[in-house]
């Protein structure tokens, strides 16, 4: 093996790849939020609601589940205008970041919800709670709190899954990474890099993942947090 | 540049990239499979250094994109001078990707056989091999079956990204079909539908699965 | 000559000393029971023999094999020494057929047809030659007890060590398993068990050691152990035992 390292590259082009890095955080957390908040939504309609919306909840869940992520963005990003609406890069990320994720963390919080026993609700009721009471306190957050560590899993992976979005030129970190690779022919530092910084924000986002079920639930749920939680729905 | 409309030569020729996409998934299944197999066992090993070392790649694994690890196994290794054609690129990638999600899921498995089939077994004088091969991992096997079949959707979408090393796989070939079309909403909705037609048997596949082992008997 | 010989034996969980010094012996043929309230270390006692659990000071020799840390010799034991646990732990992926056979045919490399035979042979001594073809889940706790002694006895051991046998299976279904321990200890088998039938501690061991906190507090023939205990302890387990 001849080949030099030369890792003084990156120090060379710093500026781009924290710019790139910043976007990665950005897109992630906004469609965290937003993918959780539609997810905990939808999964709440579903079981509320009448046949029709299950039935429709259901068909996005499944839709989204069974599709590539990168077909998705390509269907917003190149599809979208085709049909009329001109979307940016960075929006149509957003977009395709939160749609998908927010069939998956409904697919979790459905899951918790059916965990929920009859009795209990029926014990929520006795109590005089009032139909929302039960849903909120007995049903909903004993929920959430059931699949935290598997909704924490699915943030992780949509995070890492956010390096797809470069394909529609979104100039987050593995698009910041491509342009620096084609200035530098330095491809495998940059992208080592590249690799080594999504890592650190992986185990950052368990860590805060963590942190905030600590925060929420208390000391088991965030414990279990930390530990990456692998099912067929992940 | 000759513009065509999105027919049926064009639905066709989707159709026949579908079998690179299978191909893909079944080198990161088996290939996975075997390295997975291998880290899920050092992963329940009695050795403290074996065990640590594999939970260290799983966590490697599963904390970075399956794009970074197709570019460092295209870009890299080229530059370091080997030079990988794309199908061995994009295979190897698959098979990494998948060795350290299935290295987890099968460990998972393999725990979840209760202790006392361990203790039963070793009290009938069995090694530690004997005892993995004729009593543990039949029973993990079970087990395994509907989240290894779960994951197998994962691959099968995952292996997308192999399109973005120019490997032409289904969602390749819907942009090299989009490039010659610019009908991209037409397009692109078909290649969602071709995914769809193989995942979503696969899905209700490990659902059923699923239901059948909490339902059914232990055997 | 005993068939059993347990000399000095300290056993610890962490911090906490669950087995203090222990000495006793069981000769050939005998049956030993070994009765105590839970904690009172008898269940580990029992899992030392065969080296499921590791001891840290003392030792254990049973039919004619020390029980080491090596792990060649131990299997050599255990091929020597049959366990029977409070669970059954039967392979649920397996007939019982297969259950019976499995450890004759891949540690004393059996063929297949002498394995039969063996299994065939066993299941009629526990009385259960119907169930060939059976799996674990077609049959109920007591057979599934049953078959568990028969696996055992496939290995031809020359001690048998039972671990609360019946305590998991519902009242009715004991006197089955207790009627097949007994035709064994008529048989000459050597036997160790951890149990709380009184009665049949009393009818069926000649000798009965009560442990109490680690220790060996009492022990001597079955008959005058239950009929005059000499100590308070032994005393008032027996009577909360027969209220």
């Amino acid at each position: 093996m001849t080949y030099a390292f030369q890792f003084g590259v990156l120090n060379q082009y710093r500026d781009q790849l924290l710019a790139g890095l910043w976007l990665t955080v950005e897109i992630s957390a906004v469609s965290i939020v937003a993918g959780t908040a539609f997810g905990i939504v939808l999964a709440s309609l579903r079981s509320m609601a009448g046949r029709g919306t299950r039935i429709a909840v259901d068909t996005y869940v499944e839709l989204i589940r069974n599709t590539p992520f990168l077909v998705q963005l390509f269907l917003i990003y190149f599809g979208l205008p085709a049909a009329g609406l001109r979307v940016g890069a960075v929006t149509a990320a957003l977009i395709g970041m939160t749609v998908n994720l927010a069939a998956y963390s409904t697919e979790i919080v459905r899951s918790g919800i059916e965990a929920v026993h009859r009795s209990q609700i029926e014990a929520g009721e006795a109590l005089g709670l009032t139909q929302v009471q039960v849903y909120r306190h007995v049903v909903l957050l004993p929920a959430i709190q059931k699949v935290y560590p598997a909704l924490c899993s699915q943030f992780v992976l949509m995070m890492l899954a956010s390096s797809i979005c470069s394909a529609i030129s979104t100039g987050e970190l593995t698009a910041a990474a491509a342009f620096v690779q084609s200035q530098s022919y330095r491809s495998f530092e940059v992208y080592l890099a590249a690799t080594a910084l999504y890592l650190a924000l992986a185990l950052g986002l368990r860590g805060m993942l963590a942190l905030l079920g600590l925060w929420l639930f208390g000391r088991r749920a965030a414990r279990r947090a930390l530990v990456p939680v692998v099912e067929a729905s992940a | 540049m000759i513009f065509h409309t999105f027919g049926w030569p064009q639905f066709w020729f989707l159709v026949q990239s579908m079998q690179w996409t299978v191909i893909l998934t079944a080198l990161a299944l088996g290939g996975g499979g075997i390295v997975g197999f291998g880290v899920a066992l050092a992963r329940v090993s009695r050795i403290g250094w074996l065990r640590l070392a594999a939970g260290t790649y799983i966590q490697l694994i599963q904390g970075i994109p399956v794009l970074m690890i197709l570019f460092l196994s295209f870009y890299g290794l080229a530059l370091m001078g080997f030079q990988l054609l794309p199908i061995v690129a994009a295979g190897i990638s698959m098979a990494v990707y998948g060795s350290g999600y299935l290295a987890e899921i099968w460990r998972g498995c393999i725990q979840s056989v209760p202790k006392p089939q361990w203790e039963g077994s070793e009290s009938l004088a069995m090694t530690r091999l004997q005892q993995y091969r004729h009593v543990i991992l039949p029973q993990a096997l079970r087990i395994a079956l509907p989240p290894t079949v779960g994951f197998a959707v994962q691959v099968v979408k995952n292996t997308s990204i192999a399109s973005l090393i120019g490997f032409v796989e289904l969602a390749r070939a819907g942009q090299l079909v989009n490039n010659a079309t610019f009908q991209p909403f037409r397009v692109f909705l078909v290649v969602a539908a071709l995914y769809f037609v193989i995942c979503y048997p696969l899905s209700q596949l490990s659902r059923w699965l699923e239901g059948r082992l909490h339902a059914g008997s232990r055997r | 000559m005993p068939e059993v010989v347990v000399d000095g034996v300290h056993k610890s969980f962490g911090v906490v000393e669950v087995l203090k010094g222990i000495t006793m012996s069981v000769e050939r043929g005998e049956v030993t029971a070994l009765i105590g309230r839970s904690g009172s270390g008898k269940s580990t006692l029992l899992r030392c023999m065969n080296g499921l659990e590791s001891i840290q000071k003392g030792a254990i020799t049973i039919a004619g094999h020390a029980v080491t840390a090596d792990k060649a010799k131990l299997r050599r034991l255990r091929t020597d020494v049959g366990i029977v646990f409070q669970s059954y732990n039967l392979f649920p992926h397996l007939s019982v057929a297969d259950n019976i056979t499995l450890a004759p045919r891949i540690v004393k490399k059996m063929g297949r047809g002498e394995a039969r035979t063996v299994a065939e042979e066993v299941l009629a001594l526990v009385g259960l030659s119907d169930k060939f073809g059976a799996y674990p889940d077609q049959l109920s706790g007591g057979q599934q007890q049953r078959v568990a002694i028969a696996r055992s006895l496939a290995m031809r051991p020359k001690v048998m060590l039972f671990d609360e046998v019946t305590s998991a299976l519902d009242p009715e279904l004991t006197g089955e398993v207790l009627a097949v321990m007994e035709r064994l200890a008529r048989d000459g088998m050597t036997m160790l068990l951890v149990t709380h039938e009184m009665g049949f501690a009393r009818r069926v061991a000649s000798t009965t050691v009560f442990m109490h906190r680690g220790r060996i507090h009492e022990s001597g023939p079955s008959r005058d152990l239950f009929d005059a205990p000499r100590t308070p302890e032994m005393a008032q387990f027996i009577r909360s035992d027969i209220k």
